[in-house]
């Protein structure tokens, strides 16, 4: 087990900087999920740490030790690709094998090692089957199992999830959690899904456009996102992002209407245009003369209560209710946003202001 | 029967027809060669161009493999074909590799120079090589021609790997080197045995153009001893250019091996070459 | 060594050996060749071997040999060329569509490629010899041969003899790389184009033909400047003659060199070919790229 130091970690392939300034402190034991959309430099930076990749700037420290200079084979880490990457020519034994035999131990030992592993995978009946003849789920247990026989400093994940349906992906997420539970490995696992990121990670590194955004547990991202992107990348549907201006006493107003009241947060001027983020499940509905007049748009039922899209004036909103009110498509409502609901950011910088 | 079924009877029998007539015409030639040198002398001129002999007989093949160097050439071609297949395979493996897996600086340009080398009438370095090579004891040997054929088929059998290693995802040796391998390793172990088929063909390919040699392996090797069999037949042809029987049965000799390696591994080849036409 | 030099310095070494072998055994004897060219090199002639500036040049502008091998290249590289490309174009399509005992059928048309050079030459000599071979009285059963006669010693056809056998050695060459071009096309866009109610000659024109073009002007440039220099189909079956008749540049360099013994001049007429190709070469790519700048 180990920790993984990056300071001030850099990338560029040539064509612009692809990572920027990344300082990070990963800890013993911790597993934590790089979460960002497609092209942010997730895999980039999980490479880094691989050592399948060179640094342009910065430093990288495996329990202390600086590893800039250390080839991938040495820095004993595993790492489980999204395509798998199992060697298609050897049998599931001969996978799981590999950097065992490649370290010289005992026969006895690296049969030992590859029957446990593959026991706690439930892949003992396949062992002597080639990678061809399984199943993508089967194939993702054994690209599991071939990082855990090493029992490495730290496990990598590059999205190892993302080939597989809807239903062994939340099987395989809650089974990656125990075998982390199980032998508490450092893990750093990459995703694009806010889903994963959040029900796995102790801790959340939200990336964008080559930058840490915010680092955090993920009900902290949640609750007190750092800024508009981790904002409106977590939660599904996402966070409503509202325009509206701060009146002198303290109300926040969009399209005319009194949306909701904070007080002023200090140094903040009457007038102010604000982004107010409002997450749908925190409004409810009302009558139109309680609330704030919004029309009805779209209703969508998801089986544990209903999306309502709403129009306040131009802009858009949504909500989840459970209310089992019925609403058709140009009724008018009344919304009501509960004290404590709305996060204000900055609409020029994107940062939290509250 | 409809209209639209006839006219699909009618294509499907144009095109067998026209496959036939590709098939006639690429194998005639080699069944004239047949022919010739089954056919008894005495019938040779009686009969010279009747589609098949009343007789047939094997004595051509039989004084050829007897009463001629032919064995001797035949040993010679197998012994260069196959070095010139291994150590051209070897090293457009490892070129291959290179221009499949990194970037480098210089890059472009050493590919290009590869291409250009492809380009330009060989007979022009016939002197400068024998220049070269004679003074090393390279001339009049087996070894001379590997080398000079190694160095002439590299290029390409380097662009053949190369288009055969791009269709190995990268993520394999990149897990292999996380397993605790040097590239080198990861390249032994895991890549080089998933390109099989790649080397194979590569090298029957290389075998193939080294056993067809002619230009070089006349002008560096003047002795008998160490001719290939291209060479030994162009002299046997000029020497008893009315011995057709005898002439013919060495050609189709001189046929067989490498017939023989092309038709395993043209699939291959195809794939090999596939490859390289998606990439453009 | 340091991690970081040693990585920039492993594609060097996987390139090393093919580099070093190339540039030994075929770079610098083409500088050494270039610079003959330049030189009065009689091979067993003691007094030659000076320094003779562009005289080679300018013989060559007097020397009919010369111009006529310049001809009989172009009308030899054209002709093989287009042949080869045609056919080896309508092979490839009749092999794009499955039938049963396509492998095989694929196996025996691209086995002409395999057969030595040298030995598709003297199997296409005997061919066209009356003695042994049926071409002259087939030639002559159709009425394009006036009697049965090797047109290989016809200084007015001789040429077709080797151009005969180049394009029977050469399009399976064209076949498998057209093939391996047609099966990358995606298949759904021909289905799209038969939706929207192209017939197969419409298809062929408007959607392979594009698709294809770049495979097509890579593949005949290559090819034509492979052809060019391919000059043993012509010295097995014809030495060049007769009276130079079928000299190519290429084969016109072999004789000069090997029988005249005049490497200086032969040299010259080399780097005349080497130039001329390159300048082809050049002049396909920057026509390939400025019709993919306009596309
Ligand atoms: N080898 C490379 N050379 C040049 N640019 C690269 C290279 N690898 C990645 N990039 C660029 O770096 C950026 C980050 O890529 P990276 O693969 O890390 O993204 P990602 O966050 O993993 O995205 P995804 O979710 O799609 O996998 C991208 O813009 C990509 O184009
Ligand atoms: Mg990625």
């Amino acid at each position: 087990m180990a920790t993984i130091t990056l300071s001030n970690l850099s990338k560029d392939y040539g064509g612009g900087p692809v990572l920027r300034g990344i300082d990070l402190e990963i800890r013993e034991g911790e597993f934590v999920a790089l979460m960002g959309p497609s092209g942010c430099g997730k895999s980039t930076l999980l490479r880094l740490i691989a050592g399948l990749e060179e640094p342009s700037g910065g430093e990288i420290r495996i329990d202390g030790r600086r590893v800039n200079e250390v080839a991938p084979k040495d820095r004993d880490l595993a790492m489980v690709f999204q395509s798998y990457a199992l060697y298609p020519h050897m049998t599931v034994r001969e996978n799981m094998s590999f950097a065992l035999k490649q370290r010289r131990l005992p026969q006895a030992e690296i049969t030992r090692a590859v029957e446990g592993a593959a026991a706690k995978l439930g892949l003992t009946n396949l062992l002597e089957r080639k990678p061809k003849a399984l199943s993508g789920g089967q194939r993702q247990r054994v690209a599991m199992g071939r990082a855990i026989v090493r029992n490495p400093k730290a496990f990598l994940f590059d999205e190892p999830l993302s080939n597989l349906d809807a239903r062994l992906r939340e099987q395989m997420r809650y089974e990656i959690r125990k075998l982390h539970r199980e032998l508490g490995a450092t893990s750093v696992y990459v995703t694009h899904d806010q889903v994963e990121a959040m029900t796995m990670a102790d801790r959340i590194v939200a990336l964008n456009d080559g930058a840490i955004q915010q680092v955090g547990a993920p009900q902290e991202l949640y609750d007190q996102p750092a800024n508009l992107f981790v904002a409106g990348f977590l939660g599904s549907p996402p966070m409503n992002f509202v325009d509206a201006t701060l009146a002198p006493d303290g109300a926040l107003v969009a399209e005319g209407q009194t949306l909701a009241r904070v007080s002023p947060p200090a140094g903040l001027a009457a007038g102010t245009t604000l982004t107010l983020g409002l997450r749908p499940e925190r409004l409810a509905l009302t009558d139109p003369t309680k609330g704030s007049a919004v029309r009805v748009d779209v209703v969508e039922t998801t089986g544990t209560g209903r999306v309502v899209h709403l129009a306040l004036g131009p802009q858009r909103l949504k909500l989840f209710t459970m209310d089992p009110r019925p609403l058709a498509p140009g009724d008018v409502v009344g919304l009501v946003v509960p004290p404590g609901a709305p996060l204000l950011f900055d609409p020029v910088s994107g940062a939290r202001l509250s | 029967m409809n209209k639209t079924a006839t006219h699909i009877i009618g294509a499907r029998l144009l095109h067998a027809l026209a496959l036939a007539a590709f098939v006639a015409f690429a194998l005639f030639p080699l069944f004239w060669l047949l022919k010739v040198s089954l056919t008894p002398d005495d019938l040779m001129y009686g009969e010279g161009v009747r589609l098949w002999p009343s007789r047939v007989t094997l004595d051509h093949y039989g004084s050829v493999l007897r009463h001629s160097q032919f064995p001797l050439f035949f040993r010679n071609s197998l012994i260069v074909s196959a070095a010139t297949g291994l150590l051209a395979t070897a090293a457009a493996s490892a070129a291959g590799y290179a221009f499949s897996r990194f970037r480098f600086r210089g890059k472009a340009w050493v590919m290009g120079v590869m291409l250009v080398s492809q380009m330009f009438p060989l007979v022009i370095i016939v002197a400068p090589i024998f220049r070269l090579l004679s003074p090393l004891g390279l001339t009049n040997s087996l070894s001379g021609l590997v080398v000079v054929y190694t160095a002439f088929n590299t290029p390409f059998a380097a662009f053949l790997m190369q288009s055969f290693f791009e269709a190995i995802p990268k993520d394999l040796e990149e897990a292999a080197m996380m397993d605790g391998a040097t590239r080198f390793q990861a390249l032994r172990r895991v890549i080089l045995p998933l390109t099989l088929p790649g080397l194979a063909a590569t090298g029957g390919f290389v075998f193939t153009a080294a056993w067809s040699e002619l230009l070089f392996s006349l002008m560096l090797n003047s002795s008998a001893a160490v001719s290939t069999f291209p060479a030994g037949l162009l002299g046997f042809v000029s020497k008893f250019s009315v011995d057709f029987g005898q002439m013919m049965a060495a050609g189709v000799l001189a046929l067989l091996p490498v017939g023989a390696f092309f038709l395993l591994i043209q699939r291959y080849l195809v794939q090999g070459l596939t490859a390289g036409a998606v990439k453009g | 060594m340091s991690r970081a030099l040693a990585l920039r310095l492993e594609p060097y070494l996987y390139a090393a050996p093919s580099l070093l072998l190339i540039a030994a055994i075929m770079l610098v004897p083409l500088v050494t060749g270039l610079s003959y060219a330049f030189h009065d090199l009689i091979l067993l002639d003691p007094l030659s071997g000076d320094f003779v500036g562009l005289d080679h040049f300018r013989e060559m502008l007097d020397d009919d040999g010369f111009w006529t091998a310049l001809r009989n290249t172009v009308v030899w590289t054209a002709v093989s060329v287009a042949l080869q490309f045609g056919f080896g174009l309508i092979l490839a399509l009749l092999l794009d569509r499955p039938f049963p005992g396509r492998g095989l059928v694929q196996a025996l048309v691209f086995l002409p490629w395999a057969v030595p050079g040298f030995l598709s030459g003297l199997t296409w000599a005997w061919l066209f010899n009356p003695v042994i071979g049926p071409l002259p009285h087939w030639l002559h059963g159709l009425g394009l041969l006036a009697t049965p006669e090797n047109i290989l010693s016809d200084p007015h056809l001789a040429l077709w003899g080797p151009i005969a056998a180049n394009v029977w050695w050469g399009i399976p060459f064209f076949a498998i790389t057209l093939l391996a071009a047609l099966q990358s096309i995606p298949k759904d866009i021909y289905e799209a184009a038969a939706m929207d109610g192209a017939g197969p000659l419409l298809r062929f024109r408007r959607v392979t033909l594009p698709l294809l073009a770049p495979t097509i002007a890579i593949t005949v440039m290559l090819r034509t400047v492979w052809v060019a220099n391919f000059a043993e189909l012509i010295v097995v079956m014809t030495k060049g003659g007769p009276a130079d008749a079928t000299q190519i540049l290429s084969s016109y360099i072999f004789t000069l060199a090997f029988q005249r013994l005049d490497f200086g001049y032969a040299s010259a007429v080399a780097a005349v070919l080497l130039v001329l190709l390159l300048a082809y070469a050049a002049a396909v790519m920057v026509l390939r790229h400025a019709m993919t700048e306009r596309a």
